[in-house]
């Protein structure tokens, strides 16, 4: 399945700098950064919960915000893309290099 | 339900692959031209002058991720065995369907080179005008596809592999045009020796065709020698024949006839032995691999992925797809037929 997840990180405290840093490196390790706060992950549901653990232990309760997006298995007729950086499919296009 | 993974091909030469917590990066030149998390990644194929961190490499053996190394031409030179059993078991799987039920992968293979060898004659129409004979065999060859359909036994699909070969090649000699003069009469296909110019190219490049489908086979773990269509023999890679049989008209012929039309490769480009046999001299040995690494470089969508694949990648393509039928995957095994 799909999961679509955003973050808004505050860095009214200190610690907001590495907790940024901890979740785009914990979200890279599953996804594909799409825009800068902006993570598609395309997950089994094991990996999912493993990912979500990790994400809900770094943040701050009081002054982040996380959201994710349940975009299922059917994601791709739900995503449209504009513009310049087009995402990705790792799942599903030719990896060349 | 198991999820199909990616496989990723390093062509770049000096890439630096190696594992950065749960993701492979890329690098080259030492910048991150890449970055994936390894979870999708269930191949990697390497060409060439490629660098691969002992840590990814530990990485892949332990999780069964196929890392597979190729000359920069594309020759098989090793792969990472890590200490998984599936490799074992789709060996097996591999053993048992060419003893218990071939059938159905022939099937669909020859049901490829038939259509395949049929576009080639298409082609020719479009592009030259009517031709009645031509016609004739595409008609003949038609009613061998329909004809297939009903097989269920290994002889019979063989006999009609022969069969529409035969009304193929039966007007081959049609599709060389008149003006490339005298030296490429077609008569019948003959190998062993080859014993006319068209036969001679036609032998070089289905070997050279083969040993790069026998690379993609070993790269992905399948045994090239144990075959479906082709009887088992020592030292001959039955499997890799079968597959190259959806390569030959589509890839191998197409280009024999344009080296030959656009007149790239001329009469006095061959010898001839005492014995008969013909053979290619050196230097135009060289155009006709050139020509097939330029082939190779272009890119078809491979109708099966709906994917921009380099027709070079098509072996390693095939292959996979073969392997995920074997593992119980995918419930047929999709040859490759281009649209």
């Amino acid at each position: 399945m799909m999961v679509l997840i955003t973050y808004d990180i505050s860095f009214d405290d200190p610690g907001g700098q590495r907790r940024l840093r901890h979740i785009a490196k914990a979200c890279l390790d599953y996804g594909v950064r799409v825009q800068y706060s902006v993570f598609e992950c395309e997950l089994d549901p094991a990996q999912w919960v493993v990912l979500k653990a990790k994400l809900l232990e770094i943040y701050n309760e009081d002054s982040d915000s996380l959201r994710f997006y349940m975009l299922g298995a059917k994601w791709r007729s739900k995503v449209e893309h504009h513009g310049a950086k087009k995402a990705l499919d790792i799942f599903q296009d030719t990896l060349i290099l | 339900m198991k999820k199909l993974q990616n496989s990723l091909y390093i062509t770049r030469q000096g890439a630096y692959l190696h594992k950065e917590r749960e993701t492979l990066v890329i690098e080259v030149e030492k910048e991150k031209a890449m970055q994936v998390p390894i979870h999708a990644i269930q191949a990697i194929y390497c060409f060439g002058n490629v660098m691969v961190s002992p840590f990814l490499m530990g990485f892949c053996g332990e999780n069964g991720v196929h890392l597979a190394f190729f000359t920069e031409y594309g020759r098989f030179l090793g792969r990472l065995q890590g200490k998984q059993t599936g490799n074992v078991l789709l060996r097996q799987t591999q053993y048992k369907t060419a003893e218990l039920k071939p059938e159905s992968i022939s099937r669909n293979i020859i049901a490829a080179k038939i259509t395949n060898s049929r576009s080639v004659l298409y082609r020719h129409l479009r592009n030259h005008g009517e031709n009645a004979d031509v016609n004739q065999a595409i008609v003949q060859m038609s009613s061998s596809l329909r004809r297939l359909q009903k097989r269920d036994n290994l002889d019979s699909i063989r006999g009609i592999e022969g069969e529409a070969a035969a009304f193929y090649f039966g007007v081959f000699d049609q599709l060389i045009l008149p003006s490339v003069g005298k030296g490429f009469e077609f008569n019948t296909r003959s190998r062993r020796p080859p014993l006319d110019r068209v036969n001679a190219l036609l032998s070089f490049l289905y070997s050279v065709v083969g040993n790069d489908i026998t690379a993609a086979l070993q790269g992905v773990g399948l045994d090239p020698q144990m075959g479906f269509l082709h009887q088992t023999r020592p030292g001959r890679d039955s499997l890799a024949q079968d597959v190259l049989e959806e390569f030959r008209a589509w890839l191998v012929d197409r280009l024999v006839l344009s080296l030959i039309n656009r007149k790239q490769i001329k009469a006095n480009d061959f010898e001839i032995e005492v014995s008969g046999a013909v053979k290619l001299k050196d230097d135009a040995r060289k155009t006709v691999l050139v020509a097939l690494q330029n082939r190779k470089q272009e890119t078809v969508k491979h109708p099966f992925l709906n994917e921009d694949v380099p027709i070079g990648l098509l072996p390693h393509v095939q292959a996979l797809l073969l392997a995920r039928h074997l593992r119980g995957d995918l419930a047929e095994y999709p040859p490759f037929v281009p649209r």
